[in-house]
């Protein structure tokens, strides 16, 4: 009987063997698979047992960590100090909702997995003293003071501001109305959805800044000039007539006020009171892609880059069915519309401040960012995000023009309400008719700085479900929030 | 060195080893060093040398490693299921206490001679049907988790089923020894007692809608009929008849195909028919939820594991991850903590366990005894894979115990019993030796 006791035996230590192969597949092979699935709780608890890193802005904590004791293990849930007031940027992460905003973007730098192998070693050592993984700080760029007045400015208006130094590319505002408190996200999330506002639905949670596409209106009037000027087709004293209307495709298209035309007019002048018609027949003479081509040279067509999610950031230009879109043939656009901002052209204030920015900064549009650098938990800096041109789009000497006729706009045009005294301020007004009375899309896009100096701002202001215009809506809170950037606080 | 001598040295290592496994799993709860452990040590220690020393008087010639393995393995278990719940932790230290005291009393009532049991071979055998069908009867059975397995009387609540598993080895043993001859010819009638057996486990897989254990037993059954016979085709043919039996009743066991369909499929990127509330719903929030939830553990250990006591079994709010972690999961737990490292270490154990078992086997001189200890060493080896195996998606899960470490008092005394019936015959093997 022992040999087939022996066959037996060798059966019994087979099945045992086998489960010593079946515990190295799942513990080798299929772990980084498993570790990665998204109903994976243990994973959750692992990066909820991590001390994330602050985000800061240069002096306040806009998110810092809540230590609680559970079961025997310390999980360190987040706080956001500033509340609503930076809430798009900073976003949040939580246990039920997962994460938004920078929170989201740079989680791996905030959990400390994305440190070079150097720092492998002390956290296996760590690891075993039993200290917590800590994550790098994050300082932002933000204007907490400016970012501040554009919030209380906006009120209840749905809208947005979105203010770059356009020397730089740093991000010193991004405010979206409304806001909502980060730190509801967690247990208290049906307030947020109880918000309102003076548009509905208010939809707190979206980044009007980077991910709400309005309609430009006139403000994209400096990128048909851009073009116009960059084409060599058009020189800022290039003569029009203005009859008050343009025919587009047969259709009459008015100016914002037809009562008076201005009879014959420049370039410039028509830059500065934003009549319709010479940017309408500017479209026409240059065609859409030529226009489309210079909008490029600002960022359209790309996802800003910005640190934040890039599902929190949308891409300006012309979109058919809810698609971004690029046409093959001039004749696929109404060009001469396109030219003054209406035709299915849709931008959004990050993009728009970047074109602003653009021109005022001699014609190089900079990568814009708000991470201004990373810093270990000892204190020492990690990286630093440099300053990066993110393209040409337009000539010094085109760039100068165009900047000086929204100055001319600021000083004597729609866009007074914008004026700093002792500033030198360039700036378009926007009014986007829906149709609807009391349903218009307003905008604002300036510059501003010292005069002699390149200016140190610039600034996109978004108004949703607005009855007045550009320049009486969106204009003051562009001021507010310029002057809360260019004159320090304790100034008068 | 006497076998008894060596046993105590290796209890020792052994005791070394667990000591300082429990201690971990004490001091990871606690906020500064304290020796709140030694107790538990102390203890646990004390009742496997009491088994010890009983089986010095009784067995002093059975195989020392039997002993020192089976109290480490018990320890491990009784670490991990302290770590996971300190109050279920101490019920267990009761019931390994209440194992090595059926185990002196089975050592001791059988210390003469055990093969008086082959005499009543038959009233083990219809016992064993009978205790397997206890649960199923109305009033007395409890279903559990929908498994229909544990028998109430007054406070007590037992699983007749580990204890029917000995009978039938028992059983086995005795009638194989007496018609492995004929057996072997192929005699038609002789089948009878076996085919009435096949009956009984589908009965029982009817009755209970266990899988797990109709497996186990009918697989130490095959096991055994060819230890007895060396007819490989009837071991084929036991399968057969199993796969085929079971296929039949597959369409009305309802319980048994979402066995399987979780096991072929425990991720789904679509919802389906969920089982539980009838809603649509991902398998593996659902029908596969613990499985699922069972393999994170798993492949959370990695190599290293996180260490005992630092394992993640609750999510961020405090709620449990996997049900039934310290009976049918505890294996999950154990890979978590210990890593592979660990998992393949306790793994190790069993399969040392298993080695010994079978060489028991192989050195006994009557065939009942051969058999006996083959049936007793096999049974523990596949009652060990089908658990671990179930939780590593080798096999379909049943929901049976892990030997010596899963939570559960009929488990654990029915064990010890099933090692001491070991030991009596590996003492009897040296005792009358031929020298």
């Amino acid at each position: 009987m022992n040999r087939q006791l022996t066959r037996v035996g060798w059966v019994a230590m087979a099945l045992i063997v086998a489960l010593v192969v079946g515990t190295t597949y799942w513990q080798t092979w299929a772990r980084p698979g498993l570790a990665a699935r998204q109903d994976n709780e243990i994973q959750r608890v692992a990066e909820f047992q991590i001390r994330r890193g602050l985000i800061l802005a240069p002096t306040r904590v806009l998110a810092r960590n809540r230590p609680q004791q559970r079961r025997g293990k310390t999980l360190y849930f987040r706080k956001y100090p500033q509340g609503r007031l930076a809430a798009h940027v900073v976003g949040y992460s939580t246990v039920s909702r997962s994460r938004a905003g920078l929170e989201k973007s740079l989680n791996g730098t905030l959990t400390g997995t994305e440190r070079g192998l150097a720092d492998l070693v002390e956290r296996q050592l760590n690891d075993l003293r039993g200290k917590p993984i800590v994550g790098d700080t994050v300082v932002t760029t933000l204007d907490l003071r400016a970012q501040r007045v554009a919030l209380e400015q906006l009120g209840r208006t749905c809208g947005a501001v979105a203010a770059i130094d356009p020397r730089s590319g740093k991000l010193l505002v991004m405010a979206s109305s409304p806001s909502y408190d980060p730190n509801l996200v967690e247990s208290r999330f049906s307030e947020i959805g109880r918000i309102t506002a003076d548009c509905r639905p208010a939809a707190p949670l979206v980044n009007r800044a980077s991910q709400g596409l309005y309609p430009p209106g006139s403000i994209f009037k400096v990128v048909t000039a851009s073009a116009a000027l960059e084409t060599n087709r058009f020189a800022p004293d290039s003569i029009f007539t203005d009859p008050g209307y343009c025919i587009a495709y047969g259709k009459r298209v008015n100016n914002f006020d037809t009562s008076s035309p201005f009879g014959r007019l420049s370039l410039a002048t028509a830059l500065q009171y934003s009549v319709n018609s010479v940017f309408c027949n500017i479209g026409k003479a240059l065609g859409a892609k030529r226009i489309l081509e210079q909008s490029r040279k600002f960022g359209f067509y790309e996802r800003p880059p910005l640190e934040t999610p890039d599902g929190e950031r949308y891409p300006s230009g012309l979109y058919r069915g809810g698609e971004l879109w690029f046409p093959t043939r001039d004749s696929d656009v109404d060009a001469g519309r396109m030219a003054f901002g209406q035709e299915r052209m849709l931008v959004t204030p990050l993009q728009m401040a970047m074109v602003a920015g653009g021109i005022g900064n001699a014609g190089i549009v900079m990568r814009p960012y708000v991470v201004e650098k990373v810093v270990s938990p000892r204190g020492k800096t990690v990286s630093r995000t440099g300053r990066e041109r993110l393209d040409r789009a337009v000539g010094p000497v085109n760039a100068r023009d165009i900047g000086d006729m929204m100055v001319r706009a600021v000083e004597a045009g729609t866009g007074t309400a914008a004026r700093i005294p002792g500033f030198r301020v360039g700036g378009k007004t926007g009014t986007a008719e829906t149709g609807v009375a009391g349903r218009n899309t307003t905008w604002f896009i300036a510059f501003a700085g010292r005069p002699g100096e390149r200016p140190s701002v610039a600034i996109a202001v978004a108004l949703e479900r607005q009855s007045l215009t550009g320049g009486a809506t969106a204009a003051p809170i562009a001021r507010a929030v310029m002057e809360a950037i260019l004159i320090p606080a304790g100034n008068p | 060195m006497s076998a008894r001598n060596r046993e105590l040295l290796t209890l020792f290592l052994a005791g070394l080893v667990a000591s300082s496994a429990f201690a971990s799993a004490w001091l990871s709860d606690v906020a500064e060093i304290d020796y709140g452990w030694l107790p538990w040590a102390g203890i646990l220690g004390g009742i496997f040398v009491v088994a010890h020393l009983v089986a010095r008087w009784t067995v002093p010639e059975a195989d020392p490693t039997l002993l020192p393995l089976t109290a480490l393995i018990s320890a491990i278990g009784l670490t991990f299921v302290y770590r996971l719940d300190p109050q279920d932790g101490r019920r267990q230290l009761v019931w390994v206490a209440v194992g090595v005291l059926a185990f002196a009393l089975v050592l001791f009532w059988l210390r003469f001679d055990y093969r008086v049991l082959e005499r009543y071979k038959y009233v083990f055998g219809v016992s064993a049907i009978v205790l397997l069908m206890l649960p199923s009867i109305p009033g007395l059975g409890e279903r559990v988790n929908g498994v229909r397995l544990w028998v109430e009387v007054g406070p007590l609540r037992f699983q007749p089923g580990e204890i029917a598993k000995i009978f039938l080895v028992i059983f086995l043993a005795g009638y194989l020894r007496d018609k492995r001859e004929a057996l072997a010819r192929g005699r038609l009638k002789d089948f009878g007692p076996l085919l009435a057996i096949w009956g009984g486990a589908m009965l029982v897989l009817v009755q209970t809608s266990d899988l797990g254990s109709a497996l186990l037993n009918f697989g130490i059954f095959l096991a055994m009929l060819y230890a007895a016979t060396g007819r490989l085709s009837y071991v084929v043919a036991g399968l057969v008849l199993f796969a085929g039996g079971a296929t039949v009743l597959y369409d009305s066991l309802s319980r048994v195909q979402q066995r399987v369909t979780v096991w072929l499929e425990p991720w789904t990127d679509e919802k389906v028919y969920c089982s539980l509330n009838g809603a649509l719903e991902y398998r593996q929030n659902c029908d596969s939820y613990q499985l699922v939830k069972s393999l994170y553990s798993i492949a959370n250990g990695g190599y290293g594991g996180t260490g005992i006591g630092k394992g993640t079994f609750q999510t961020v709010d405090g709620t449990q991850l996997i049900p039934y972690l310290q009976t049918d999961f505890i294996y999950s737990a154990i890979a978590q903590e210990l890593g592979l490292i660990g998992a393949a270490a306790v793994l190790l154990l069993f399969l040392a366990l298993v080695a010994r078992g079978m060489r028991v086997a192989l050195v006994a001189h009557d065939g009942f005894s051969k058999l006996l200890a083959a049936g007793l060493a096999f049974g523990f080896a596949l009652q060990t894979f089908i658990i671990v195996g179930g939780v590593l998606r080798i096999v379909p899960l049943t929901g049976i115990t892990l030997p010596f470490v899963s939570y559960g008092g009929s488990s654990v005394v029915s064990n010890f019993v099933m090692l001491a019936l070991l030991m009596l015959v590996s003492h009897r093997a040296v005792r009358t030796a031929p020298t």
